[in-house]
This record gives C-alpha cells, structure tokens and sequence, in this order.
C-alpha cells in the first residue's frame, strides 16, 4: 500500500485498510434506560477498542431515536452468567414441597390485615 | 418571502451566502462520510460514520432551504444541493478531497468539527431566530462529531505505529487547508455589522487551543507550514468538487422532479 498524496490522483472514496491484522476488538454489553425512569435494560452489544469507544459505539448502535436517557456498558467478559446445565437446581421451582410458597399457609384467623 | 433580518432578501443577500456557506460545507463533509457507508473499518464504526454523515446533510438541508427562502426565487434545499454547478458551491476546499484513510477521514472530521462547534455556539445565540434555530439544533450533534473525531485522534495518534504514522501523515496534508476554516469577506462583515453572526477570527484562538492541545495529547506534531490559498467561498474548488458533484447529482438530474 501506498501513502501518495491524496490530492495527486487519488481514487475517490475510502481507500485502504490497516496493513496490520488487528485482532476482533472486545465485546461489550449495552444497558439502556429508557425516558421516564424504568430501570436499564439490556439492549444488546458492541465491539469496542475501550469504554469510551463502547458508549459512543452503543450510542450509535442503541439510542440514535431517542429510546435512552443514560447508556451502561459493561466488557461481556466481566459478566458471570448461570449456566444451562444450572437450570435444574438454580430455576426448578420446587413444586414438590408445597410449603417453600408462601400460599401453603393459611392466616391464622386474628389476623388483621393492614 | 421576507428577508426579515439579513438586510436585502434575494440571492445576493449576505445571509443568503454564509448560509451557502454552512449550508454547503456540511453536505460535503456529509457527502464525504456517506462514502464509508459499508466500507467502515467496523461495522460498530460504520454505523458512527453513517450517523455523522446523516447528522450533516440533516443540518445541510435545514440550512440551504433557509438559503432557498431568503433568495426567493423558488428554490428549495433539493435545487441547490443538485441543481448547482462546482462554481456555485462555498465549502471549503478541505471537506471535498477525497476520504482517504481512516485517519484522514478521522482528522478532517476533528478539525472541521473543532471550528464547527465554536461557530455553533454563537450562532445558537443570533438574534436571526431561524439562524439561530437551525444552529442551536445543529451544535448538540456538532459536540457529539468531535467528541467522537477526538477520541479516534488520540487512539490513532498515541496507538500503534501505523495508526501514529497514519495519522501524522493525514494532518501534514490536512493542515495547509485549515487556513480556510477562517476566511471572512464582504458577506461577514456585512452579519457581524448587524450583529448576527461571529467574527471568525475571534474564534482562533479557541480553535487553537483546542486543536494543538488535543493533537499534543494524541502524541500528533503540528506542522509549521503556512495556510495555502484557497478559494472554496469564492467558488474555487479543487479538482476534486466536481467529481463527487457529479456522483452526488445524477439521479436527481437524469430524473428530475422524480418523488419516492
């Protein structure tokens, strides 16, 4: 590749790519709050060099039409997250043992409720 | 079609020209980004790029319509954005060389938004309220270019080699140009006589500051070389103007009139 002056018969438009192979940049997370003070939400991710360049890259990507009032963003690596084969002992309600819910017992008549 | 405050209405009118001015250095640059669409060094970049480059010709169409009001003769921002010839543009000469790099792409964008945001500023405040209106919206998407022009400076200045020798070689070429960015004629000093408008040169020295501090923490020499002479607002284009006219132009001018 050539860095001949861009004025002295260049091509139009964009021209080259970085000759060295960069590595996929991270990836991060997005959270947006949308307007009127719900909590954030997970909008979907980035790739990202750094955190700045994630909130802008999420900025672009998430909340170019107003859908945000505040943008978190978080390297996915840093997020531990449960695992499928955790699905049984983590999620399984329990339904067996009736007395883990709190309908199982009855108020006790003299209970006011408040 | 009143030309309520920018003295004389018609195509000679002093604001008529300086919203050529931003009217056209916007559509440009906007033209310019445009062409990264697809071609982004990342997709997540890509879609920044893209944004910006809707950013400008947003701003560019509300200001040229505003142009096509005060002229009068019926023209809307449509006829001036395709309907003009290369002689009839006033953007700066530095917005319409080619895209180049990434880099250069990055530094124009930081260089132009620089100004841009300082011009907007004070114009939010001009007693023009349609100058004003279109300014005061114009400025928020302004500050987000050059955060966004900034923070690629320094990662490109102080990153690797290559992304330092990159950008290093795209503003040795771009700042010759920047001279331009405060060209002031007859039509500013007509505004400013009115008040509407700021006096460029007094935005220099912020210009300044800003660039050569942040272009410093990019780790980005600044070259000593004079301006170059420049025509871009007297209608004196480089070789490049007329070929992105041409691309920018034809279908509205093989179908004129046409709607979608």
């Amino acid at each position: 590749m050539t860095t001949d002056g861009r004025t002295g018969g260049r091509t139009d438009g964009p021209t080259d790519r970085p000759t060295d192979s960069v590595g996929e940049w991270p990836l991060w997370e997005v959270f947006t709050q949308p307007p009127g003070g719900a909590p954030h939400e997970h909008a979907g991710s980035v790739h990202a060099p750094d955190a700045e360049i994630a909130l802008q890259n999420a900025r672009d990507a998430y909340t170019r039409r107003g859908e945000a009032v505040s943008i978190w963003v978080v390297p996915s690596a840093a997020i531990v997250a449960s695992s499928p084969s955790d699905a049984g002992p983590f999620f399984d309600p329990g339904n067996d043992k009736p007395y883990r819910h709190p309908q199982f017992y009855k108020v006790p008549r003299g209970v006011k409720v408040f | 079609m009143g030309g309520r405050s920018g003295g004389q209405a018609g195509g000679d009118s002093p604001l008529f020209e300086y919203l050529l001015r931003l009217g056209d250095d916007r559509l440009v640059l906007g033209h310019r980004l445009s062409e990264w669409c697809g071609h982004g060094p990342i997709l997540e970049e890509d879609i920044a790029l893209a944004n910006i480059a809707l950013d400008s010709l947003g701003q560019a169409s509300l200001f040229l319509r505003r142009a096509g009001q005060l002229e009068g003769k019926g023209r809307d921002e449509d006829a001036l954005a395709y309907w003009r010839d290369e002689r009839e543009f006033r953007n700066l000469q530095m917005l319409e060389l080619p895209s180049g790099d990434f880099a250069f792409t990055i530094i124009r964008l930081f260089l132009f938004s620089a100004l841009g945001q300082l011009q907007l500023e004070r114009l939010a405040a001009s007693p023009d309220a349609e100058l004003s209106g279109i300014a005061g919206k114009a400025v928020k998407e302004a500050r987000y270019h050059l955060r966004h022009g900034a923070e690629w400076v320094l990662r490109l200045g102080d990153g690797t080699d290559e992304s330092h020798r990159r950008a290093q070689s795209a503003l040795d070429e771009l700042w010759p140009w920047t001279g331009e960015l405060f060209f002031q004629n007859q039509v500013d000093r007509a505004l400013r006589d009115q008040n509407l408008i700021p006096d460029l040169e007094a935005l220099r020295a912020s210009w300044e500051t800003l660039v050569k501090d942040h272009l410093s923490r990019a780790t980005l020499a600044v070259p000593s070389g004079p301006p170059r002479m420049t025509g871009g607002r007297v209608g004196r284009h480089t070789e490049h103007l007329g070929h992105l006219l041409a691309k920018m132009q034809i279908v509205a001018r093989s179908h004129p009139g046409a709607q979608w």
